[in-house]
Order: C-alpha cells, then sequence, then structure tokens
C-alpha cells in the first residue's frame, strides 16, 4: 500500500482531546497530597540582600516550608548555558535562588510550600526581605559608563563581542562609491505563551525516583542539568511532558523553578506543584529581542552591495541563561539574510543591565536583523535612484551560488552555508500575488484620510540544528504501531506530522499509528527536543531510519520464527512470509521494535518573501493592513494545513513585534508591563488580512525528507516590511522609522516632528499634502 | 461557604472561600480543568465560560456569586461520541495549534452563535478579539466560527447543558 499521506493537509489527531477541553497541561495534574509553591521575588532591580525573615509566615496556617539559598549546602546551584557554553559567559550565569545580591525585577529569593497558592500568597506577604538597594544598570549608557558592576569580581558590565567576517570589509568601504550608516533599534518583547510556566515535581523516595511534570522544549538536556544539580542520577529522574500551551522559544528552557520545584518536592517528602501566573511570566520567562545597530553599507552605483558593517549592541538582562547568546550571535550572521554580501564585519556586544535575563523568541536575530537590513536596503535604493524590487534582484544570492557561504562567526567559531533555493522565484511569487506593479499608483497616496504605503522584504530563516534526534517504531499486538519520538510537542501538531511521515514508511493506514508518543525521557534513549525548527526534519529523518530498522528487525524475528535465512523473508500484506508459503500475521511478531537516529551538522534554509499594503491615519499613527502576503518555500511540506497555521501564526507574533508588543522598564529598572492590560498583544480584529503561500520548489539536500524547518519564517520579516510600508505611505513627510514597535504614538509622533520641522522634509512638502487631500 | 449552582446540567453544592474565583472552584473543586487560567486579571479569555448562557470571565467573577446560577464549561459543551459542529469546524480550520486558548474560544463563539447565528466576519473578531491566541493569528479560528453558523441557524449547534 503507497500511501501519499505527507504532503495532504491531514486534520490533527490532538485537536480531538483540545476541542473538549481534555489536553491535559501541568496545571490540570493534582495528585494526592499536593503542596502549592509560590516563590518570592525580588522588587528591586539592584541590591545587596541584608536579610530574609519568613519567621512570621512560616507561623502561617497551611504554611509547611520557605526555602531559601541557606537551606542549600555549598550555595545554590548555577544554571549552565545550553547553546554557545563559553567559557566567557560563566561568571554571568544565573543561580536558582539569589543569595547574596539581587539583579532583577521578578528574581527568586524564597519559595514557599502551603496547602494552597492562595495561602502561600498570604504568606509572601509576611516575609520580610531587606534589600540594600544599589544603583541600578537599565541600558547601554549604564552598563558601560555608570560604576556600577552586576557581577563585581568581573569587572566590567560587558559578556562577550560575537564578531561575524568575511572577506576583506575595510578595504571594501576604502574604494565604495557609495556608503550609508544608519541606526536602529528594536525593543524588548518576548515569547509570551498562553498557558504561563509550570513545574509539577513528586519523590518517590521507595523506588528513588524524582518525576518532574511540565518539561517542554528540551527534556534530555534538562535532567542532565538537574541530575547534576540535585546530585540524582539521569536514569532516576523522569521528565514528563504534559500539553504545552506553546514554545515560541521561551517554554522548556531550564529556568530557576525547574530547579527549585524538584528541591522542594525533595525537602518535604511531598509532590509540589508551581503554576505561574501572568505577572510572574512577564518578569520572569526569558524576554527577548532588545538590540541596536549601527550599520553602515557599501555600494556600486548601480546597486550592488559590496559590503556591511558596524556594531550591534544586546541587552542580555541580569544574567546569562540558557540560551541567552543565540539572538545576538545570529544578529552578527544574519546581517547579510538572503543576499550577497562578499565583505562583511559586524560585531555585537552582550551587555549586562538589572533586567529580566533574555533568551530565545521565535526567529531570534533574524527579526531584528530584517527590520535593520530591508530598512537600509529601502534608504539606500532611494539614495541611488533604483527601482527597490530591482536594487534586492541585483543582490539576492542565485541558485547556482548554492551551497552559499554565510560570514564566520567568532568566537565559538561557526561557518555555516546556505544549503538551497530560488530567493528570484519567491520574490516573483510575492510580487505577483500582491499586485505589487498595479499598486504602484498608490504608493504615498492620501485615500479617505489615511496614507497608502507597499513594501517588500526578502528573508531566510534557518532550522533543522543538530546534532541527533531519536524514534522508535514498535509494533503493539493489535498490528498498529507505537511511534515514540525524542521531539517535543510545543503546540505544532507532531503527533499528527510524525504519524503521517510513519504511515507512509510503514504502508500502513493512518489509523494504524496508535500512539505518537514524544517528549517524555522514558520513551527513547536519547532526545534533543523542539527548537530551531529542527522537529519534522530531524525528527522526520530519525523516523525513516527507525522504519528502515524495524522492518530489519522483522526480518530477523521473521526468519528466526520461520526458520530460514533473513534475506528469504518477505514483508507485505500485513505478513511475515517465509519462502515456503509459511507466514506470520504481523500482529504474532508484537513486540518488535527498532530506535532509529538521524545525525546533521548542516542547517536548512527555507526562504521567501513579505509584501504588505497598508494604511496609515496621520491624524491617529494608527497603520492598518491592507494587505499582507507571506510566500516562503519551505522545501518538501509534510502538512499544509499545519504548515500555514506556522506561517501564519508566526506572522501575527512578528506583527505584534512591530506596533505593538513592549516591555518597558523604568529608570529603577522596575517593569512597567506587568499586565496584559500594559502588555499589548495582538487581538482578531488587529490583523485580518493576511495570506501565506508556501511553495516546495527546493527540497532540502541535506536530509531524506527532503524537508525544511518551518516555523519562524512568518515572523522574520514582518518588522522590517511594516516599517517600510510606513515609510512608504508616509514618504510626504520623509518619514523614516528607525525604531520598533510602530505604535500609533510613534508614527504619529514621527508625523508632528516632520511637520514640525519642514525643513528637514526631503521630498514633498506640506504645501502638496494639503494639494493631494483636496485631490 | 456553602453554595449551590448549576454546572454542565447537574446541580452542585460546594463549600468554598469566599475569595475563590469560579474559575479556581470549576478546576480545583470540581476537577473541570478543560477551563484555563491564562492571566487572571480578565484579558485573554482563556477562562470563559457561559453563565446563564452568556461568556462570562470565570476569573472575574467569584464562585459564590455563581449562587442558583448555571454555568456551562467545555466539558458541558462537548460529548464523547462526536465533535459538535463548532469543534469539528475548529479542527477542519486548523483554528488551535497548542489548545490553550481553545476552551475559552469555542465557549465565546458558542455564546455569540446561539444568539447571532447570522453575524458577519467582522462581529465574529470583535467578540473575539476579547480572546488572546498566541498560536494561529486567528484567521483561521474567525473561519471555523464563521463555518459553523448553519449549524446554529439550524439548531444543531446548541449542545449548551449537555453532561461531558
Amino acid at each position: 500500500m503507497k500511501n501519499t499521506f505527507i504532503g495532504a493537509p491531514i486534520e490533527r489527531r490532538e485537536d480531538l482531546r483540545f476541542v473538549r477541553g481534555r489536553g491535559q497541561y501541568v496545571d490540570d495534574l493534582a495528585p494526592e497530597g499536593l503542596l502549592h509553591a509560590v516563590i518570592l521575588r525580588s522588587s528591586v532591580a539592584h541590591g545587596r540582600i541584608r536579610s530574609i525573615d519568613a519567621s512570621a509566615a512560616r507561623g502561617l496556617a497551611g504554611v509547611h516550608a520557605i526555602i531559601t539559598a541557606q537551606d542549600m549546602p555549598g550555595g545554590p546551584p548555577i544554571i549552565p548555558m545550553r547553546l554557545q557554553p563559553l567559557p566567557e559567559f560563566k561568571p554571568f550565569e544565573q543561580p536558582v535562588i539569589a543569595a547574596d545580591k539581587v539583579r532583577y525585577v521578578g528574581e527568586p529569593t524564597a519559595v514557599v510550600l502551603a496547602d494552597s497558592a492562595a495561602i502561600g500568597e498570604d504568606a509572601l506577604e509576611k516575609i520580610a526581605l531587606d534589600i540594600e538597594p544599589l544603583a541600578p544598570v537599565t541600558d547601554r549608557e549604564g552598563a558601560t559608563g555608570s560604576t556600577s558592576l552586576l557581577f563585581e569580581p568581573k569587572g566590567t558590565n560587558l559578556a562577550l563581542i560575537f564578531r561575524a567576517e568575511r572577506g576583506d570589509a575595510a578595504a571594501a568601504f576604502r574604494d565604495a562609491p557609495y556608503r550609508r550608516r544608519e541606526r536602529f533599534k528594536v525593543q524588548r518583547h518576548y515569547g509570551l505563551t498562553m498557558e504561563p510556566r509550570g513545574v509539577l515535581a513528586a519523590w518517590d523516595a521507595a523506588a528513588g525516583i524524582l518525576r518532574v511534570f511540565g518539561a517542554a522544549k528540551v527534556p534530555f538536556f534538562n535532567r542532565r542539568i538537574l541530575s547534576a544539580q540535585i546530585g540524582l542520577p539521569e536514569t532516576a529522574i523522569d521528565m514528563v511532558e504534559n500539553d504545552v500551551g506553546g514554545g515560541f522559544g521561551a517554554r522548556g528552557e531550564f529556568y530557576p523553578e525547574d530547579f527549585l520545584i524538584p528541591f522542594a518536592a525533595r525537602h518535604v517528602g511531598r509532590p509540589v506543584k508551581w503554576i505561574e501566573d501572568r505577572r510572574e511570566n512577564l518578569m520572569a520567562m526569558n524576554h527577548a529581542r532588545e538590540a541596536e545597530a549601527d550599520v553602515e553599507i557599501a555600494c556600486t552605483r548601480d546597486g550592488k552591495v559590496l559590503a556591511l558593517r558596524g556594531h550591534s549592541y544586546t541587552d542580555m538582562g541580569a544574567y546569562m541563561r540558557t540560551n541567552g547568546a543565540v539572538g545576538s550571535r545570529n544578529i552578527a550572521q544574519f546581517m547579510s539574510g538572503p543576499y550577497r554580501v562578499e565583505n562583511i564585519d559586524i560585531d555585537v556586544t552582550l551587555f549586562m543591565t538589572n533586567k529580566t535575563p533574555v533568551g530565545t523568541y521565535r526567529g531570534p536575530g533574524r527579526f531584528e536583523t530584517d527590520f535593520f537590513r530591508e530598512r537600509l536596503f529601502d534608504m539606500v535604493a532611494k539614495d541611488l535612484g533604483i527601482d527597490r524590487i530591482e536594487f534586492r534582484r541585483r543582490n539576492l544570492v542565485a541558485d547556482a551560488e548554492m551551497p552559499y557561504r554565510l560570514a564566520t562567526i567568532t568566537p565559538f567559531e561557526s561557518k555555516d552555508e546556505l544549503d538551497s533555493g530560488d530567493y528570484q522565484s519567491t520574490l516573483d511569487r510575492c510580487l505577483a500575488e500582491i499586485g505589487w506593479s498595479e499598486k504602484q499608483n498608490l504608493q504615498g497616496r492620501l485615500i479617505d484620510g489615511r496614507y497608502h504605503g507597499l513594501a517588500l522584504g526578502c528573508f531566510i530563516e534557518g532550522g533543522a540544528a543538530g546534532p541527533k534526534e531519536t524514534a522508535k517504531v514498535a509494533l503493539n499486538e493489535d498490528a498498529t504501531f507505537t511511534v515514540s519520538m525524542g521531539s517535543s510537542a510545543v503546540g505544532q501538531g507532531v503527533e499528527t506530522v510524525f504519524a503521517q511521515i510513519a504511515a507512509d514508511a510503514l504502508e500502513v493506514p493512518l489509523e494504524r499509528v496508535r500512539d505518537v508518543l514524544h517528549g517524555s525521557t522514558a520513551y527513547v534513549s536519547d532526545g534533543y527536543g523542539a527548537y530551531h525548527s529542527r522537529s519534522i526534519v530531524m525528527g522526520g529523518s530519525a523516523l525513516l531510519d527507525a522504519v528502515e530498522k524495524f522492518r530489519a528487525a522483522l526480518r530477523t524475528e521473521g526468519a528466526r520464527r520461520l526458520g530460514c535465512a533473513e534475506d528469504a523473508v518477505r514483508l507485505g500484506d500485513d505478513r511475515v512470509s517465509g519462502p515456503d508459503g509459511r507466514a506470520l500475521a504481523l500482529k504474532e511478531l508484537a513486540g518488535v521494535a527498532a530506535e532509529g537516529f538521524f545525525l546533521n551538522k548542516k542547517h536548512t534554509w527555507t526562504y521567501g518573501a513579505h509584501a504588505a499594503h497598508v494604511a496609515v491615519d496621520a491624524k491617529t499613527g494608527r497603520v492598518d493592513i491592507l494587505d499582507y502576503v507571506a510566500v516562503e518555500d519551505v522545501g518538501r511540506i509534510i502538512n499544509p494545513l499545519t504548515l500555514k497555521g506556522q506561517v501564519i501564526g508566526s506572522l501575527v507574533q512578528g506583527l505584534g513585534g512591530a506596533f505593538l508588543e513592549h516591555l518597558v522598564y523604568d529608570e529603577h529598572g522596575q517593569l512597567l508591563t506587568g499586565s496584559l492590560m500594559d502588555y499589548l498583544l495582538p487581538t482578531a480584529s488587529d490583523f485580518p488580512n493576511l495570506r501565506s503561500i508556501a511553495t516546495d520548489e527546493k527540497p532540502s539536500p541535506i536530509n531524506p525528507l527532503g524537508a525544511k524547518g518551518a516555523g519562524e519564517g512568518g515572523m522574520i520579516a514582518a518588522g522590517g516590511v511594516m516599517a517600510n510600508a510606513v515609510a512608504n505611505a508616509l514618504a510626504d513627510f520623509a518619514v523614516e522609522p528607525r525604531e520598533l514597535p510602530l505604535s500609533p504614538p510613534r508614527v504619529w509622533a514621527l508625523i508632528n516632528a516632520a511637520r514640525a520641522y519642514p525643513g528637514e522634509v526631503a521630498t514633498g512638502s506640506a504645501t502638496r499634502i494639503c494639494a493631494k487631500e483636496k485631490a | 461557604m456553602a453554595t449551590t449552582f448549576e454546572v454542565n446540567g447537574r446541580t452542585v453544592e460546594v463549600e468554598v472561600e469566599p475569595r475563590m474565583t469560579l474559575a479556581d472552584c470549576l478546576r480545583e473543586v470540581l476537577r473541570l480543568t478543560g477551563t484555563h487560567l491564562g492571566c487572571e486579571h480578565g484579558v485573554c479569555g482563556a477562562c470563559t465560560v457561559l453563565v446563564d448562557g452568556e461568556a462570562v470571565r470565570s476569573c472575574l467573577i467569584l464562585a459564590v456569586q455563581a449562587e442558583g446560577r448555571s454555568v456551562t464549561t467545555i466539558e458541558g459543551l462537548s460529548s464523547d461520541d462526536e465533535l459538535t459542529p463548532l469543534q469539528q469546524s475548529f479542527r477542519k480550520h486548523h483554528a488551535l495549534q497548542c489548545g490553550f486558548c481553545t476552551p475559552g474560544m469555542i465557549t465565546t463563539a458558542h455564546a455569540l452563535l446561539s444568539e447571532e447565528p447570522d453575524c458577519d466576519a467582522d462581529r465574529v473578531r470583535e467578540v473575539l478579539s476579547g480572546n488572546i491566541c498566541r498560536c494561529t493569528g486567528y484567521i483561521s479560528i474567525v473561519e471555523a466560527v464563521l463555518d459553523a453558523r448553519s449549524a446554529y441557524r439550524k439548531g444543531d449547534g446548541k449542545t449548551e447543558g449537555k453532561p461531558g
């Protein structure tokens, strides 16, 4: 039976429980004897802990224990970095609980264990936390200019400088006929998940097993960390993945609570659950994106980019968390994006501040650089008098140049190359879909009180991080199959897509792939999880290997039972047949199982273009998207339904970053956006006119599925495209956005600044605008 | 405090602290965990349930305020055998990913369609704008709700009060 489940819009099996409210998220678990943990967090951004007096809180009925750093002999463990674990970062890693200093508002200082979360919160109010305030460092100027140090022994608030190099940028700039230098800024925002984080830990003293529920994203790695911190072998720890209410890079990394709650469960000998509330989530989950760029471009007069150079500065917050360096590293690497830039010299300075530590958020470093670069390109095309699309065409990496080497990043030297792609083709498709040429007469026009603008941007999306993924196929007694994966679910639908891949490979109906188990550490020998758009490529390829090994195992077992040579065994028609006509029904071989792997050091590169048509109300600064087209070539498509969901979902997140989302701090390091009334997220009425088109022209050459990671592309281009569309709409005002988010007040202020200083208006005039308004 | 109300067609009597929200009562006391808590300050809509047929944020009312009322949760809008037309439509349009906001989306949409089975896309967007979804970008949710209207016009969408 030859199947074609791969490529079909199969409805998700996960949905059957989710639409009935039968998903099981970590907060839905309530074992016997459960205690609830609540965490006392620092309300001071930078200070020295003088004392923590919890005696009054301990006396409260229903309070069972209060844990502080004092309860950890040898001091609180430090959380190591998962990605780019450079020695330079060591001094900046986070202890699981503050012992002597607090370095951001929200840092854990004590854990209360109580009969209910409400009693625990009552107890928080009775703990006297005495902190001697120190001068807070809240921005780059403070990090470099003031004498206040987050880590005194280190002597500096600068953690590291990443550098991206290719060719000879200095020489290219020396001889360049055209240069332009610009400064841009992306605001702090983050991968807010609808389900706040949560951990439930239970210590089974009799069996000597610690079970940790609420695991997500990278459970095997987190088990290694916890094992070392808590002094138990990895085999004594089960990380259990429940349903996960969104990941986006932020959930599932090892956070302080991932130690504190298991520690608490062992401390009291009872199961302990901690569920983050939204205010905590806004100050405790990894922040992201806060970056400045001071970037310079060199071109020929006919628009060939000769070189990019410059500096970027990224705000790491108070500690280097597990994946805290990824966004900064990526800013260095992706400044050139899908374009041929032979000479590159970009450095990125990572500095520490008294704010929540950062980690990755979907499209880390790529969203930021697409904004920097695509904005710069539009400015340059205008300077040179070259059509903005033509400018991009002249510089996109050509199919014939693949694989195309990217700039080399140091330290942690990494070389990377684009694997395949026809970047002109997705650009063409995008232009055709949006009706670019027909709509050009709308650029900058005032229609019914709103200025119209169109913009386009190109992007690449990396995926498929190695080194390995594991999958297992087992035959059940009813001749169905159980597939187990080292990959994790974060809401992206892995149960469905892995069932599709398995059913095709096993040549059985979809329903015969009865279970797809994933995430928890008990199912397979090893796993790497869900990040860097890797699940389908890495997990799916491992699954193909597992099916192949499963077939071999079936042959071996069949040959043994039938008493014949392995190569005489025939598989098919749900039977294992020998040469003499004897056969075993498949179900008679229940229990046969095999693990498979996929090893990979290369990345996949999806690519595409986004174009948008916006209308800007100059009186209010509001931007409406009238049409938005996202085109992406993703290699082989497994499930077009879930793919579209990934693209539109991430696009709306990107638009949230372009227009709304902003974690704002004051000069004391206090988070001013501590609720969803202050931290604005896109809603159903904000961006109704979005379209996504996925193509499959260029299957990946580096994996047997031909698939490419495609979970992040929707958001990468969004910031740059929106800023350029606003600039084009407001061309008569010479408005040039250099900073996100493009909130109504910011757009309004840009327009008013242009009106107040008409001398700075480069083209057009107020008179012309009035004339247009009348027309 | 002893409080008596109806949940999914069944009368329940619970003993709760006056400060306990209806959401916590549903989840912790009655163990109806399909109602999810995403913000506990009335913005995200994940905890939306029906109180006497109206969509209400269960994190913003106290359990004791439910006294004498009829509460319907996602469990009450679901059955074991098959999905309701609204649930089927959510699945068909891939109107959910992580599933966390989904119960609130479905209860909100059910309340809307029960009252206004002929509502247009703008009205759907307006009503759903009180529910935050972080995964889908909403377009598929709006399509799913619009596609389910026909069932409510015929009266097929109404499964309210049916025990889960």
